[in-house]
């Protein structure tokens, strides 16, 4: 790790100033991809600012048709909330199989979401049920907010203070993991709403994107069957040494009918 | 050098140590602390090796820097026994030969412990599942996992 | 005393320090003043070093001192020794280049030592790495074995033609080429051994200290072989009297294999302590692991196997290229050879079998012995082969292996690769577990499965392994450049407790309960009166350590005959205090009797005459401490069967272990819940083999697989619980009866997993896959069954 300075500011007021007063500065939420990092020296910001002291940035609260979750709230706290069992049981069933226990404590939706992993599992969740990505400056919708590559809409000195998601009739997540990560090799959440369907994969492509002709499918007939004729095209999808892109494309289609299963 | 001078409760006692910004948890128990049971296994926060308790919640030391643990109550693996008896989970694992090179042991037996908290009589596969962070070459896990069932049972007085 | 002695299962003594967290390994220790050795790697598989530039980094913060490979040529350190030398076809040597501990010229993997910085702390040393300048002019690389044999492919070593280190034989090829001329049917297999990393979890560290008022050097290391490290380095590298050098492998945290050999960093941190007149620590992080610790396996083999009309073995031939990395690792050259191509033979009495091996260089890590060490490669041959023999002549797996095992009343069993099994009993070890796997009823829990969507597979393997390594002249005549003996010094100390001091190192087998269990039993002392020492040449006699099985069968007779020494000494001892003949005494339980009185004296008794020796035999030393070097009179075999089942998921070809059932033949056993640990670990990293661990690099040798990412390790919830059978023949030729138990499970375990699956996925027509049998491989095999073939 290079050094650096720390800073741990209680409030998000502070929060925001420090982040805007070095261009090299950076935020740490649980710390989970960006400690590891910084240990391998693929990061060098100059000023460290922890937001694990901004009180106002944790916790879950039902606000009307939406459960609204603080950015600094752990995963494990998500996966264990009765809250979120009642209101959208497939987001905690999401949240407890991120990571590991360990990064379960820690991990938080703000940092997950910031850092855009592909392989993630909270951008489907953001996407696949149409959440709202509220920061400092303004609300970003899901479909506005990833994209591509470990990018995010936000803009230099925007915080992510919570994220809110509106309760869908049903929902499900499945997910294919990496066996060496637990990352998703593909994960697909599947959300019926009193719009439509949506779905979306992540883990398959350079970033979180939704499934159009799942959608479509599942908004005529919500049914594994309806997606029984879904052909995953395999272009722009990820190729490494875990999944092809051809494999990736054909567990989108697997996943998406048992999340469906799943949902009921 | 940016310094920092952080100050935590660790099993029990309070310390106060003046470190580098970019010092972990796990370098400063292992190397300031002299704590030297919780180890260091790989560099990408997989093998749990480093597992430590922070305010209640299983966290890896190696994942967290020691000034994010301001003000914490830590408990490592040399903080479990009491007055020269070892905890049960300690215990069971010790009768089911649950260790064997004993390097992975105390993030194992750390992590172990957060799972009853959350699950006081887990099931073999939920074991299994919780270890996901946990990795051990010597045993196979088989021991680990009976241990841990043992060390839960123990500690719901069966 | 069969609470504590042999045969019990005694909780071990070792756990109480390392569940409390004082163990002290390697990076546990400090030493006063001292300073952190980061190591500058290559960052290219293979290139030429046009510029070194250290000043820059000799200037930062905190850094003591920067060295390169001139400095170490300057002061005539010399590479690091291979010590084993394996000859060709035509009788001249196989190639050996140098293996400098930091190059000077060239690199020639990723992750090869290029120079190493000394700082006030870690941070401080990588920081200043970063400063130093290499100029690269980047070589092509040669990867795979594959890339090294193709014609005009770059040359890892110029005086390697074909990147061949040697081109090995063993066998009769015009009596193999006979057998199979004659044979109804012949079973082919072209199999990939698949390349690991050993990954133990403690990485490797090393802390080096000169003291020059004496002239004394300390290593501290992470190794399965102190003394072996204190040979190599001190003689052959750094030149270093051994009276001057002292070699601490303290706890250990897993070896496999890969703390056997002598690595660069401990050279370089020794050498450079007298520089810098400082201790150096260094430690290992996760990702210099990967691409520093030797890995293991990675074979392609082609093997035939002929049969009659009867389903009966008669010839076998093996064409196997080895890829042995970048340069000869210690033990590198007989891992391929005579570890693999001697056990062919399997627990068959297949008459003729001819063996050739082509090892090759590439631009990767060095390879070398891995638990298992070549045995696994030659059981996947043989194993696989067996099943494809089956196949093909509509045999039973179960009953073809019966069939052709070496009956019991045939041992000792000469084969025809060299080796002469002492003894073994094959028929009741299989009906063991084809009981405790209940054999009979899979096909009712196939059509179960089959019902739930998911194929289920069985798979069965058999295995041999030469262990108890290994006879000296034996293996000297092969090309050793060691005699692989084992040491003990036995202690009665004058109030009758004991301290054994072993040759023999323990890094997770728990030694120092089962040699203890061994002192109990013998010398009738307590657990609590016995000490195991270990792992200090200063403290130990010269011992070979620890690896292919070797520590009960040769260390723990090294030491029963140490203890048998102290016995006749008692005796001399005891009969003068009983006023009775010497040899009228006998020892039992602790105690000396004059035979068919009740006149005894206590082993206590008997040592505090030996230290207090006022009323004592005249002529006879005073003291009670024997030492032996015990050198086995032939390998040990342990041999068994293992089943599995395992079931696929179609859709998207994930599989799970759902049952995996051992029998074991392990000799006489001392405890056998240890004994049952080391099969469970060894199952689990052969699970890792078949179905999720494979190095990988890229077509230019970057190592893809280089972090717990990418690199999968066995968890907790990819493996079931196993359930674990011995059946017990006891070794002929060691006084212990013991044969070694450490790398079974390693050794059988992945055969019997890919037998598994493609017994679960033949019924689609899959015939072969390779491992790691990965989700996605299934799947492909898979559908590509279902793709109707093109006529």
């Amino acid at each position: 790790m290079y050094d650096f300075n720390y800073h741990r500011p209680k409030s998000l007021a502070d929060a925001a100033k420090l982040l805007g007063g070095s261009e090299e500065a950076k935020l740490v939420a649980g710390g989970m991809t960006l400690i590891p990092t910084l240990k391998q020296r693929l990061a060098r910001p100059s000023d460290l600012v922890d937001l694990g002291g901004i009180g106002e940035l944790k916790g879950i609260r039902r606000e009307g048709n939406a459960l609204v979750i603080g950015a600094m709230t752990p995963h494990a706290e998500v996966a264990s909330s009765p809250e979120v069992k009642k209101a959208i049981p497939a987001l905690a069933a999401l949240a407890e199989g991120i990571g590991d226990p360990q990064v379960r404590n820690q991990g938080t939706i703000g940092g997950s979401i910031a850092n855009a992993d592909p392989a993630a599992d909270y951008p489907a969740a953001v996407v696949g049920l149409g959440a709202t990505v509220i920061t400092n400056k303004r609300k970003i919708a899901a479909d506005d907010f990833f994209k591509g590559l470990f990018e995010t809409a936000l803009q230099a000195g925007e915080i992510v203070t919570a994220v809110s998601f509106p309760i869908p009739e049903k929902a499900a997540y499945a997910k294919f993991p990496n066996p060496a990560s637990r990352y998703a090799i593909v994960g697909v959440l599947v959300a019926k709403t009193g719009g439509g369907a949506r779905v979306a994969v992540t883990g398959a492509g350079p970033s979180v994107f939704r499934l159009k002709a799942a959608e479509e499918a599942l908004a005529k007939s919500w049914s594994a069957a309806a997606l029984g004729g879904l052909k995953v095209p395999q272009t722009g999808l990820n190729s490494d040494i875990h999944a092809s892109a051809e494999y990736r494309a054909h567990l989108v289609g697997v996943m998406a009918k048992r999340a469906v299963q799943a949902a009921g | 050098m940016t310094a920092v001078t952080v100050s935590m409760t660790v099993n029990g006692k309070p310390v106060t140590a003046t470190v580098e910004a970019r010092t972990l948890l796990v370098q400063l128990l292992r190397e300031s602390l002299l704590l030297t049971g919780t180890h260091v296994g790989c560099d990408t926060s997989q093998c749990g090796a480093c597992v430590v308790d922070v305010d209640g919640r299983s966290l890896k030391s190696c994942t967290l820097l020691a000034v994010q643990a301001q003000g914490a109550q830590v408990t490592t693996i040399e903080g479990l026994a009491k007055d020269g008896k070892l905890h049960p989970m300690q215990e069971a694992f010790r009768e089911n030969h649950g260790l064997q090179c004993g390097f992975c042991t105390p993030g194992m037996v750390m992590s172990a412990l957060d799972l009853v908290k959350h699950n006081a009589d887990p099931s073999e596969r939920e074991v299994r599942e919780w270890l996901e962070g946990n990795i051990c070459r010597c045993t196979g896990y088989h021991n680990i996992v009976k241990s841990i069932l043992a060390g839960a049972a123990a500690m719901r007085g069966k | 005393m069969p609470d504590t002695g042999i045969g019990a299962r005694v909780l071990r003594k070792e756990d109480a320090r390392f569940l409390t967290g004082r163990g002290n390994y390697t990076d546990d220790i400090n030493r006063p003043n001292q300073t952190y050795a980061y190591i500058l790697r290559s960052p290219h598989a293979h290139a030429k070093i046009k510029k070194l530039g250290i000043a820059k980094a000799a200037k930062a913060p905190g850094v003591v001192a920067v060295f390169t490979g001139a400095d170490l040529a300057s002061d005539k350190v010399n590479g690091l020794p291979c010590g084993w030398l394996v000859h060709n076809k035509d009788g001249t040597p196989m190639v050996e280049p140098s293996h400098p501990a930091l190059v000077t010229d060239r690199v020639r993997h990723v992750g090869d030592q290029v120079a190493v910085v000394i700082a006030e702390s870690r941070a401080q040393a990588r920081d200043a790495a970063e400063l130093i300048e290499v100029g690269y002019e980047e070589l092509p690389a040669v990867v795979s074995i594959a890339d090294a044999l193709k014609p005009g492919a770059p040359l890892v070593w110029d005086q390697a033609a074909a990147n061949t280190c040697y081109d090995w034989e063993l066998g009769d090829k015009a009596a193999n080429d006979a057998a199979f001329a004659k044979a109804a049917k012949v079973a082919k297999v072209d199999l990939v051994n698949n390349r690991l990393i050993p990954n133990a979890i403690e990485p490797r560290a090393a802390i080096g200290e000169y003291d020059a008022t004496s002239g004394h050097y300390t290593l501290y290391t992470t190794s399965q072989n102190p003394h072996v490290i204190r040979l190599l380095m001190g003689a052959f590298v750094l030149g270093i009297p051994e009276h001057k050098l002292r070699v601490v492998a303290p706890d250990v945290g897993g070896g496999f294999g890969s703390k056997i050999y002598h690595y660069a960093e401990e050279a370089i941190v020794t050498w450079a302590a007298r520089k810098v007149g400082r201790p150096i620590k260094w430690t290992a992080e996760r990702s210099e692991s990967f691409m520093s610790d030797c890995h293991g396996r990675d074979h392609v083999t082609h093997a035939e196997l002929a049969l009659d009309g009867n389903g009966k073995f008669l010839a076998l031939k093996v064409l196997t290229k080895a890829n042995l990395g970048a340069y000869l690792s210690t033990f590198a050259p007989c891992i391929p050879t005579y570890l693999y191509a001697t056990l062919l033979a399997g627990n068959y009495a297949t008459p003729t079998i001819y063996c050739s091996v082509r090892a090759v260089f590439t631009n990767t890590v060095p390879v070398d012995a891995y638990r298992g060490a070549g045995r696994p490669e030659a059981t996947y041959v043989v194993e696989r082969l067996v099943d494809e023999a089956a196949r093909i002549s509509g045999i039973d797996r179960a009953e073809i292996r019966r069939r052709n095992y070496i009956p019991r009343d045939k041992f000792p069993y000469q084969t025809p690769v060299a080796l002469q099994y002492d003894i073994g009993d094959y028929h009741t070890t299989l009906d063991k577990v084809l009981k405790a796997g209940d054999y009979a009823g899979f096909e009712k829990r196939r059509e179960e499965a089959k019902k739930r969507g998911r194929l289920r597979g069985l798979g069965i393997a058999s295995y041999i392994e030469a262990c108890g390594i290994a006879p000296s002249a034996v293996v000297g005549s092969l090309g050793a450049r060691a005699g692989l003996y084992e040491s003990a010094a036995v202690r009665v100390h004058p109030t009758g407790s004991v301290t054994v001091y072993t040759g023999s190192h323990s890094h997770g087998q728990g030694h120092e309960t089962t040699f203890a269990q061994l002192v109990c039993s013998t010398l009738g002392v307590s657990l609590d009166n016995v000490d195991i020492v270990h792992g200090d040449t200063d403290k130990i006699p010269f011992g070979m350590g620890t690896y292919g099985s070797r520590s009960l069968a040769v260390g723990g007779s090294a030491m029963f005959n140490a203890m048998q020494k102290v016995i006749a000494k008692g005796k001399k001892i005891a009969a003068h205090l009983l006023e009775a003949a010497e040899a009228d005494i006998e020892f039992a339980n602790g105690e000396f009797r004059v035979a068919g009185t009740d006149k005894k004296k206590a082993l206590a008794e008997v040592s505090l005459a030996a230290y207090v020796p006022h009323n004592y035999p005249a002529g006879l030393e005073p003291g009670l401490e024997e030492q032996a070097f015990y050198d086995p009179l032939n390998f040990t075999y342990p041999a068994g069967t293992y089943l599995s089942e395992v079931e696929i998921d179609p859709d998207t070809g994930a599989l799970s272990v759902e049952s995996f059932t051992a029998a074991d033949d392990f000799g006489r056993i001392i405890n056998p819940m240890i004994v049952e640990g080391q099969v469970h670990g060894g199952i689990a990293q052969g699970i890792g083999q078949a179905l999720l661990e494979g190095c990988v690099y890229d077509g230019q040798g970057q190592l893809l697989t280089g972090s717990y990412l990418d690199y999968c390790m066995p968890r907790a919830d990819n493996l079931p619980s196993f359930k674990v059978d011995t059946n017990v023949t006891a070794c002929t030729h060691n006084p212990l009866g013991v044969k070694g138990c450490g790398e079974a499970g390693a050794i059988g375990a992945p055969a019997c997993i890919m037998s598994a699956i493609l017994d679960a996925l033949r019924p689609l027509g899959v015939a072969s896959l390779d491992m790691p049998a990965t989700a996605e491989k299934i799947w492909r095999a898979v559908e590509r069954a279902k793709t109707p073939k093109a006529a």
